[in-house]
Formats: C-alpha cells, structure tokens, sequence
C-alpha cells in the first residue's frame, strides 16, 4: 500500500494555502498508510542561505551552540521533533562538521536552499498536526502516508527520503534488487542511512544527477536499474517529477488546472482541492517521466 | 426517485439501501451525488433499477453488478464494473486499470479511454471502449467481446483463452498466442449489435478481430522452463 500526494503550485497567490492542501490531501490517503507519514515542502529560500532540516531533541539551543562556536549567525525554525538550520552558504561544511562532532544524536534528514523535510510515526493527522503543516507556504510540496513492507516501522523508515541537495523521493511500492543496487552505489561513495528499499531509489536518482543526468533521464535510468513495484514522486528545488513501474502495478492519478498540478494515489486525495471540479483528470502512463518545473 | 448525497451518507449506508431492494421494487430511479472518488459505490445490486451517480467514483464502482443500469457521469478508479453478472453500466468519463475484470456478462460501456488492463480474465462480460485502452489488455480473457474505437497499449490478449476483441485503431502489440483473425459475418453481426447498443455509428468493416491462437491450450515442451 503506501499513499502519495503532490502538489506544484502555478500562481503565486495560492502559496500561502500550499500546506493546508497538501496536508488535507495527505490526510485522506491514511487508509493507505496509517503508521507514519512525511512531506517536504519548497518553502522561500535565499540563494546565497542553506537549509538542514534535523531531527532529534535538545533542539532549542542548536542555533545558539552553533552560532557560538562558529560565529556565524544560525536561524532556527523548531517544529516537535525537528528543526530547520538556516546560515549562510560558505559554512554549509563547518555546520555539517560540528553537527557531527557535537551532536552525533542528531539526524540530518535534508538539505538544500529551499527544502524542509518532516516524517514522523504515527497517524498522518497527528503527523501534520504536529509539525503544523497547514501552516505552512511554498511553491511545491509532497507527501507519504506508509505502510511498511520492506523495512521497520520507525520515523527512519517513513518518506519522504533525500539523499542529495533539494531532492527527495516518495514511494508506493516495493523494490526487489536494493540490496545489489544499494552495493552498487556505495561502491561509487553514496551512504545510506537505512535499510530501506526507497532510500536506495533516492540515491540511485541523486547519484544519476550528481554524474550529469538531467531529472528526467535520471528517472528513465531507473527503469532499467530497479526492478520491482514502485510509483515516484520525486521532488527538486524546482518542481516535482511522476514515474510509475512498466506495468503500472501501483494506482496514480493526476490533475490539472490553470492554478495547480496536483498527484494522488487515489482520485480520493485530490477532491479536496478547490475547483477539482474542471480540473483535466488523467492518469499517468507506465514508464513515463512527467515533470513539472518552475523556470 | 430516492436521491442520496455521499458527503452526508456513508456508501455502506448507500448499498446496504441498494441490497435491500426486492426485485420488484417501485424505488427504480437512483442519484447518487457527491462521490468524490470514495470506493465501492453501487457494488452487488441485484435489481433492475436505474443508479445515477454524478460525479467521479473510485475503485470497484458498480461491481458484481446484476441487472442494474449505472452511469456515471465522471471517471472511475480501478475495478469499475468488476465481476459484471448482468445490466449496463455506463461511464461518461475515463476508467483506471482492471476495468470490467472477470465480468460473466452485461455491458459496459466506456465513453473516454480505459488503461491497462481492461477487461483481465473477462468471462462473458461486453466491453465497449470509444477510446484507447492501455497495456495487458484482456489479459487471460476467456469469453465475451471487447470493442475499442481507438488504439490498445502493449500486449493486447497475452495468454488469452477465447474472447473476441475488436480493434478499430492501432494495436502496440499483441501478447502470447494472440493473433488477428478474420472478421467473418458471424462476428461482424456481434459486433454491429454490440455498436448499435453502446450508441456507436461506425461500419463494423473499420474493425480488425483478434482472437487466441490456441497454441497454449496443451502442454508443448518449448514452452516448459
């Protein structure tokens, strides 16, 4: 099972709404995936300011410990169990270093000048609640509600994965070959930091990007790399992309209208959204890369 | 003329209505309002009524239907009309995988396009598609006709039993042991009555046939791993 939601906002004036439509799609695909639930929104960023979203506690004086230690100035935005870093871009390295040295206890679970990444255990209406999605802007956003099949039920295990700078992966489905890809990968320098079959997805598109494959080729790779059930729902600093297995085996549904492009595992999800009504419905093709990007 | 909105009603409230109906009921005209993609939406009526349904429905809609006229006025999700016994289930819009799965008889007919795999293990259901159809169509189809205006997806009829498919645009490809066959006057007849029904006006004769092969029908050496 597993759900998925995307949204890709066209104007600007529906930017404030974009965490309260996503968080009321997400919240309907919890018959799909009632043990855990994540999204990355693309909120505002600066060009010239990194974002880390980590995760842990004791996360109230991060900005201050670090803001001290590198005499640097740190915003900090803290939701439940996360937090959002924000410093300028020259001491992406040093913040990652003393994160390391300092405060092992942590988890960086993404990075990149505009994304921000919550998952957590739990229903997907407690998830959003606490991270307060709906309160949340931005330009684009996608979310997972899981049902476990290939690994742990636990806030590492839950979607969406990143694995490289404004990149993150949602999955619905299950891969058979992770484990000889994931060798692969670690063969060329990538870590992982789960046994989760999605994680290695993430990687295998980021590792594809990092070599110079443009999104959309990245993902047509990955129909000749990973073998097994999946629907992606790949998020960038840009845009959002959609690739379903050569069979289809996983359910998906789009919509579009002059206002938004919006993705659902079931039509359920986007019946939410305002003027659904004339919105040209259509289900995407297998093996297809569709992508929707801001230029 | 009962009239029940699915943002106040639960669909289980909805069948449970539908499933009480003796066949002789006075209550033949249904409308059913706000479906909002919810699933299993008029499955198992075994009368012969009349169901409106105004809107987009999800999965299974109409399945195992019995005698029942269903239309629905949007898309539909995975499984419409699965397992089909009887009636005509109709749909304004576009069908999502499996449409008409393993139906033993009825009519279906699709206005929009239908995707992968309409029409798996059909059984005796009539499939009228005026669109395409996606890949692995009528998958192991077994008896029964599907009749597309447009174009079928990769695979069409792959290890098919017996079913006559019909096919008035291109075919991607055809799947194991199925073939084109001659369209004799016979199936030209089915056809023209299946066309006349679903409200199509196009020449049997624009129709090529596919059919089974027979090759898989016995156990043939080559074919063991």
């Amino acid at each position: 099972m597993c759900g998925i939601v995307g949204l890709f906002l066209k104007e600007r004036d529906l930017q404030p709404q974009l965490g309260n439509m996503l968080g009321q799609m997400l919240q309907v695909m919890t018959d799909r995936g009632p043990d855990s639930a994540g999204f990355a929104v693309y909120g505002e960023g600066a060009a010239d300011h990194f974002k880390l979203t980590v995760r842990g506690s004791n996360l109230a004086s991060l900005s201050r410990d670090i803001s001290e230690a590198l005499g640097v100035s740190v915003g900090l935005t803290l939701r439940d169990t996360h937090a959002v870093l924000s410093f300028p871009d020259e001491v992406t390295g040093k913040v990652r270093e003393w994160l390391s040295t300092h405060r092992p206890d942590l988890a960086v679970i993404g990075a990149g000048h505009r994304i921000e990444l919550y998952k957590e255990v739990g229903l997907p209406a407690d998830v959003i609640k606490r991270f307060n999605l709906p309160g949340m802007a931005g330009t684009h956003g996608v979310g997972h509600t899981r049902m476990a099949t290939e690994s742990a039920v636990t806030t590492a295990g839950a979607h969406p994965f990143s694995t490289g700078a404004d990149q993150c992966l949602v999955h619905n489905g299950s891969l058979s070959n992770h484990r000889s890809v994931r060798r692969n990968l670690e063969r060329e320098g990538l870590t992982f930091a789960t046994d989760n079959d999605t994680e290695v997805a993430a990687g295998f598109v980021t590792w594809r990007m990092r070599n110079g494959d443009s999104l959309e080729r990245a993902l047509e790779a990955s129909l000749d790399t990973l073998d097994g059930f999946y629907t992606f729902v790949v998020g960038t600093e840009n845009g959002f992309a959609v690739l379903r297995d050569p069979i289809s085996c996983k359910p998906a549904v789009m919509a579009e209208t002059d206002r938004y492009v919006a993705f659902g595992t079931e039509y359920r999800a986007l019946a939410v959204l305002p003027g659904i009504e004339k919105a040209r419905i259509f289900e995407p093709e297998p093996a297809k890369v569709y992508a929707w990007e801001h230029r | 003329m009962p009239v029940v909105d699915l943002a106040v009603s639960r669909v289980r409230e909805l069948n449970k209505a539908l499933h009480q109906l003796p066949r002789n009921t006075n209550e033949t005209h249904w409308t059913v309002q706000n479906p909002a993609g919810q699933h299993s939406i008029a499955v198992g009526i075994d009368a012969p009524i009349e169901v409106m349904i105004e809107g987009h429905v999800g999965y299974y809609c109409a399945g195992m239907n019995k005698d029942a006229q269903i239309t629905i006025s949007g898309n539909a999700g995975v499984g419409l009309a699965e397992n089909m016994m009887s009636g005509v289930v109709r749909l304004a819009g576009d069908a999502s995988q499996a449409a008409g799965a393993t139906g033993r008889g009825g009519l279906l007919i699709i206005e929009g396009n239908a995707s992968a795999r309409c029409g798996i293990s059909m059984k005796g259901i009539d499939i009228v598609v005026k669109g395409s159809i996606g890949p692995m169509s009528a998958f192991m189809a077994q008896t029964g006709n599907l009749v597309v205006l447009g174009d079928a997806g990769e695979a069409l009829g792959d290890s098919i039993y017996e079913a006559r498919l019909f096919v008035r645009g291109e075919v991607k490809s055809l799947g194991a042991d199925c073939e084109e066959k001659p369209l004799g006057s016979e199936e030209r007849a089915i056809l023209a009555g299946l066309l006349d029904r679903a409200g199509v006006d196009v020449p049997a004769d624009s129709f090529r046939l596919f059919g089974s092969a027979r090759r898989l029908y016995h156990f043939h050496v080559d074919n063991a791993y």
